[in-house]
């Protein structure tokens, strides 16, 4: 394991081990849908430049957790939120609050790649022109900047102009995340990113959270404990909306303070 | 065996009513180009009506079709297109979308004979009297016009064109909405940027399918425009200032021949309907033609946009 875990069991919950400070912080977030609490009484901290894990059951409010960050939970539906999301200290949820830049900020990458049905170039400039970015030089320097940065370069300068729909799956992965990083935002936020990749391209996945957290706030949910202890340095435990533990990753995987998270990484339900 | 038995039967049914179907299509443009194909001539496609339309052409006809038709898309396409977004990207499902939906729906059900009343009541009575009254100087948007003809075709189609277009709109996968969203584009920017473009080639298609329907209709213009006959092409020489030079263009105020009119007045109004039954055969080919272009152009588009995106 890496970075500045200790390997010491510590305390649950209150456990805030590292340096770095809350770049992300939940504080007794409440949030629901029509009919629906998705989480109730969240508090957690996000620490900046690290990768932070969210790991929990189908349906126990992880994609909420994070799409309650970017305010993308709340497109297309009602909902009621209570407490406060904040980052660096500013609350989402203020009223007046800058959407298109809080998204701009606070990137994300989903479940399922989702390119848009356009060029392999237009796909990555698609951000920096929808803010206003629009000399040719300035484009293309960012899309080159962005797809070297999501280790796609290689594979596509070639065919800037052919459509994204005629990637793989880990390529067009590679090709949202690079779209992500065009905006230059702060905060990345991975929905289960992996899931519907092979092996290898999960691999690569993986090395480019590595080389990200150097310079950006990552939160990946993920459903593959092996994932979240390869590639996170802290991990939350959600259960049916509620957080159980956050902690060192490697504490979580080793000496877990509840005995819920024990039960979930060791497979006995979830 | 018995379950055997039934599905023969079945599939025998069903077989029978295709062909069914491909028969009376088959006989009805057969029987119409027998009659028709002889008929047509270049002088039949660009002459007048003459001796009580026994014989000549139909090219006033033609023209009017085609004017009507395009005023009808300038109006009824930019609008229909427009209130789809609202309904689709905007309004959401709330009460007010719901009502708004249940109700076009319904406008496109409703028979075009009421659309031509409505026409009439509301174009001309209405809004063409109330411009000469505050206009003053006598009758001149206050009577039967292509420009109403056309509105109240744009009324007709535009439920479909709605319909069709929020079709379109809704068959965009919702991901590309939402990563639009998360990379900080406003709704009109992913509307502009994502919906659009990948929405485009339903909403052409459905529009010109749309189209073509209202390009046939004759309730809807029997009382708002169209005319039994007509000497002149609905045309005015407009003079360009200074320069003494005059172009041609239509008058929207002017009224106008339009061919499923025209084959109706042929059939039931002429004094010797038997005379025009040719011209009526040949008129009738003609729109069927014009129709089956629009359709074919639909088809075509749909074709090209569906390998575009693929490749795009
Ligand atoms: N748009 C929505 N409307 C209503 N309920 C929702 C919506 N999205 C998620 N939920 C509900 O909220 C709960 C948490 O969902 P989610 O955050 O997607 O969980 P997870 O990502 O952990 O599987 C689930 O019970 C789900 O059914
Ligand atoms: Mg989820």
């Amino acid at each position: 394991m890496k970075s500045s875990a200790m390997v010491t069991p510590r305390p649950a919950r209150e456990a805030v081990s590292n340096a770095s400070p809350a770049k992300v912080a939940f504080g007794g977030v409440s949030f629901s849908y029509p009919g629906r609490q998705a989480l109730s009484g969240v508090t957690l901290d996000v620490p900046e430049r690290r990768v932070t894990a969210i790991i929990g059951p189908s349906g126990c409010g992880k994609s909420t957790l994070i799409k309650s960050i970017n305010r993308i939970a709340e497109i297309g539906t009602e909902v009621k939120v209570e407490g406060r999301v904040t980052i660096d200290g500013q609350d989402v949820y203020a009223p007046g609050v800058d959407l298109v830049d809080l998204r701009r900020r606070v990137g994300m990458l989903f479940q399922k790649a989702n390119p848009f049905p356009k060029s392999i170039f237009e796909n990555v400039a698609f951000g920096p022109r929808i803010h206003g970015a629009s000399r040719a030089g300035d484009l293309d320097q960012a899309v080159e900047r962005s797809l070297r940065q999501a280790a796609l370069w290689d594979e596509v300068k070639d065919r800037l102009g052919t459509s994204a729909m005629e990637l793989s799956g880990g390529q067009q992965q590679r090709l949202c995340l690079a779209r992500v990083l065009a905006v230059d935002p702060e905060v990345i936020l991975m929905d289960e990113p992996c899931s519907a990749l092979d092996p290898i391209s999960t691999a690569r996945i993986e090395e480019l959270i590595e080389e990200l957290r150097e310079r950006y706030t990552v939160v990946i949910v993920t459903h593959n404990m092996q994932q979240a202890a390869r590639v996170s340095d802290r991990t939350a435990f959600l259960l049916n909306g509620q957080l159980v533990e956050v902690d060192d990753t490697e504490t979580i995987f080793t000496t877990p303070a509840d005995r819920r998270t024990e039960d979930y990484i060791t497979g006995r339900f979830g | 065996m018995k379950r055997r038995f039934v599905e023969t039967i079945a599939l025998a049914l069903l077989r029978g009513t295709a062909f069914a179907v491909l028969l009376a299509t088959i006989l009805l443009i057969g029987s119409i180009v027998r009659g028709g194909a002889g008929v047509i001539t270049w002088e039949f496609l660009s002459a007048t009506p003459t001796e009580g339309m026994t014989h000549g052409g139909i090219f006033p006809a033609i023209f009017g079709t085609i004017c009507i038709t395009l005023l009808m898309i300038v109006m009824a396409l930019p609008l229909g297109v427009c209130a789809a977004i609202y309904m689709v990207e905007y309004a959401g499902s709330s009460g007010l979308a719901r009502v708004i939906r249940a109700s076009v729906n319904n406008l496109a059900g409703v028979p075009s004979i009421v659309f031509g009343l409505f026409g009439v009541g509301f174009f001309i009575l209405f809004i063409g009297r109330s411009i000469d009254r505050v206009r003053g100087g006598g009758l001149l948007f206050g009577q039967p016009a292509m420009l109403w003809a056309a509105a109240t075709l744009a009324v007709l189609v535009l439920p479909v064109i709605i319909v069709n277009t929020a079709e379109a709109l809704t068959a965009v996968p919702r991901s590309h909405r939402e990563a639009s969203f998360a990379l900080g584009a406003t709704r009109w920017q992913t509307v502009r940027r994502v919906v659009l473009p990948q929405a485009r080639a339903g909403i052409l298609t459905g529009s010109i399918l749309s189209v073509s329907r209202g390009a046939g209709e004759t309730a809807p213009i029997l009382f708002t425009g169209c005319a039994y006959f007509l000497p002149r092409l609905p045309i005015v020489h407009l003079g360009v200032p200074f320069t003494g030079l005059s172009v041609p263009m239509v008058n929207p105020l002017d009224q106008f021949m339009e061919l499923s009119y025209h084959i109706f007045i042929m059939a039931t109004q002429s004094t010797d309907a038997a005379a025009t039954r040719p011209i009526q055969y040949g008129t009738t080919l003609i729109l069927v033609a014009l129709t089956f272009i629009l359709n074919l152009a639909a088809i075509s588009l749909r074709v090209r946009y569906r390998r575009g995106l693929e490749s795009r």
